[in-house]
């Protein structure tokens, strides 16, 4: 049985960036983009990506690559089509920008009932910029989903998923009917790096891109506009303390050094 | 038109007790009911739990609404989301707080959404406004590099909370209060999943959550053989093995003992970070520390600017000689 999946994935500034170089304009309450950073696909949804080419390997379909925002660099949404998606869709207008769960949400759903035939529907477990976690189980509770959260593993059959869904002590096993959604997280596995082959191919491939008035949504009702949320403040916290540096006449000695001042600070 | 009244928790179960995170959302409830001059609920969803009522008075609650249903033995979506928008509804809270926890993580965002209310995730302080009596989220977000407050006008105002931010109130065994019994009402054919199996990657010792020690490993420790020297320190120490995603994406250790912010959250009272840079996820599992350790060869590692103590060197250096040290002044 082949599988059609949709995978929403989330272009963000580098989670991996140097947390020096991290700046807020608090008047703006907005991320000041680093400069000479790139953005990138926020790091579940790479998982999510990489959950659904296990499963194409395994049994064939189709998998369709859905994102949202605003300047969405072609290199970075690509991405999982030189992973091995084969299609993109792209909600990209000024529009869609600045949403909370709630309103980026409605507007993924749309989209995903707009592009039609899925069995299953996958996100990251949180986006890299926001944390927040919700979009996922808001997408499937709109349209009226089964949802399965924290997946480390998701096989396919009889239409039905087989889910490992990460608990605090392992896992467990959760059945699920299609059509289903699903959220990733990192303890599925490393996603794989793009081929020559699968970067070529990508090159090919014209995404689709909609505005608001085709998926059949007021703009009123998504990105800034749609929002239930306020951000009242955004802002960095000040980090205080000092680290003593413990030292030695050789990193050895610096570590019987570390030894005897943590005995000293009463904390051995 | 009734009005939206109260603060509501969710008690989570584990193993037949309230979970510590049940106990900490009730002692900030407890502070948010107080300044809002209203009255505090616990929510008690399980199969067999109404003795926990008297837990939940203890911790502070003034009303527990109990609904005790087989079906509710595990959580499943399905299950508890109709069963909490039953209790919201009847009881009309204005705010409702839930565990940042696996089951929070599940709950919350789709009750929020079938309420058509609003939730803040992983919150690690909140209070009232003094002028619009809204409940001001505070949360860190961006990794960690920034902390946002959000307020929503919809009520009930919905926020998970960050296991270990707040502090339960000493338990008072002489309060007492009044407990409703709500009828699950669950029709078991529009539940959509089931459980299968549970498996636990089991991690010998002392629990991660419980420990007063713990030594952590980051990407530099390289491989299964190099943390099991973090081991032996913290068999020494009494304490546990954590690490940082990068490790247990690796393979090296075991998920379950990954600390940060998609991992556990960690508050002993010395943690020694091994070769760990110290990115804002994995501080956020760490950060309620107050004495962490670092030992790093990078100078310029982030974990640097939360240690107290540090050591600028390879880690396969300094921990040897650190940990033959620790031995001689515990045998003292």
């Amino acid at each position: 049985m082949t599988v059609n999946i949709i995978v929403c994935v989330k272009q963000v500034i580098d989670p991996e960036a140097p947390p020096s170089s991290f700046k807020i304009d608090e008047a703006g309450r907005k991320v000041v983009a680093p400069s000479g950073v790139p953005p990138v696909i926020s790091p579940f949804d790479e998982n999510a990506v990489e959950a659904a080419l296990r499963i194409k390997d395994a049994q064939g379909g189709k998998i369709t690559v859905l994102s949202m925002g605003v300047n969405l660099l072609r290199e970075v949404v690509k991405k999982p089509l030189s992973m091995g998606a084969d299609e993109l869709v792209l909600l990209e207008d000024e529009a869609f920008a600045d949403g909370d769960s709630w309103s980026n949400a409605h507007a993924l759903a749309m989209a995903i009932e707009k592009i039609g035939e899925y069995d299953l529907i996958f996100c990251g477990r949180q986006a890299a910029d926001w944390d927040d976690g919700q979009t996922g189980s808001g997408i499937a509770e709109i349209l009226g989903l089964p949802s399965v959260t924290l997946a480390r593993k998701v096989d396919v059959s009889d239409g039905k998923a087989r889910v490992e869904q990460v608990t605090a002590d392992g896992y467990d096993v959760i059945e699920v009917s299609l059509p289903a959604l699903i959220t990733v997280s990192n303890e599925l596995g490393e996603a794989r790096y793009p081929t020559i082959k699968g970067i070529m191919a990508a090159k090919k491939v014209e995404p689709t891109v909609w505005k608001p008035a085709d998926i059949g949504i007021e703009t009123a009702k998504v990105g800034l506009a749609g929002r239930k949320v306020k951000l009242e403040k955004l802002y960095q916290p000040v980090q205080e303390g000092k680290c003593e540096f413990i030292e030695g006449e050789s990193t050895e000695e610096a570590g019987v050094n570390l030894a005897l001042k943590l005995r000293e600070a009463k904390l051995l | 038109m009734a009005e939206y009244k109260g603060v509501m928790v969710h008690a989570e179960v584990v193993e037949g007790k309230l979970a510590a995170i049940a106990t900490e959302l009730l002692g900030c409830g407890r502070k948010l009911a107080d300044d809002l001059g209203e009255e505090l609920s616990a929510v008690i969803i399980g199969s067999k739990v109404s003795d926990l009522a008297r837990e939940a008075f203890a911790s502070g609650a003034d009303k527990v609404y109990l609904i005790d249903d087989s079906l509710l033995r595990d959580y499943q979506t399905d299950a508890y989301v109709p069963v909490m928008e039953k209790v919201v509804r009847q009881a009309m809270p204005r705010i409702l707080l839930v565990g940042q926890t696996a089951i929070g993580r599940d709950l919350a965002p789709r009750l929020a959404f079938r309420l058509e209310t609003t939730a803040t995730m992983d919150c690690i302080e909140l209070a009232i406004d003094p002028g619009s009596k809204l409940l001001l989220r505070n949360k860190p977000v961006y990794g960690g590099n920034a902390r946002a407050t959000f307020t929503s006008e919809l009520n009930p105002q919905i926020a998970t909370v960050r296991t270990k931010a707040m502090a339960p109130l000493g338990p008072d065994t002489s309060r007492k209060g009044e407990v409703v019994t709500i009828e699950a009402g669950l029709d078991p054919s529009k539940i959509r999943t089931r459980v299968l199996d549970k498996v636990k990657q089991e991690v010998e010792g002392i629990s991660l959550e419980a420990a007063d020690v713990v030594i952590s490993g980051g990407r530099g420790i390289g491989s299964v053989e190099g943390f099991k020297q973090l081991e032996e320190l913290a068999g020494m120490l009494k304490g546990a093995v954590g690490a940082s995603r990068p490790a247990c994406d690796n393979g090296w250790v075991p998920d379950v003992v990954q600390v940060g912010l998609t991992g556990k959250i960690v508050a002993p009272d010395l943690y020694i970070a091994v070769a760990i840079s110290g990115s804002s996820q994995h501080m956020a599992g760490c950060s309620g520390c107050k004495n962490i350790v670092a030992i790093n060869k990078d100078p310029e590692a982030n974990i640097f600017r939360q240690a107290r103590f540090g050591v600028v060197g390879d880690w396969k250096k300094v921990l040897p000689a650190f940990t033959e040290k620790v031995r001689e002044l515990i045998a003292e």
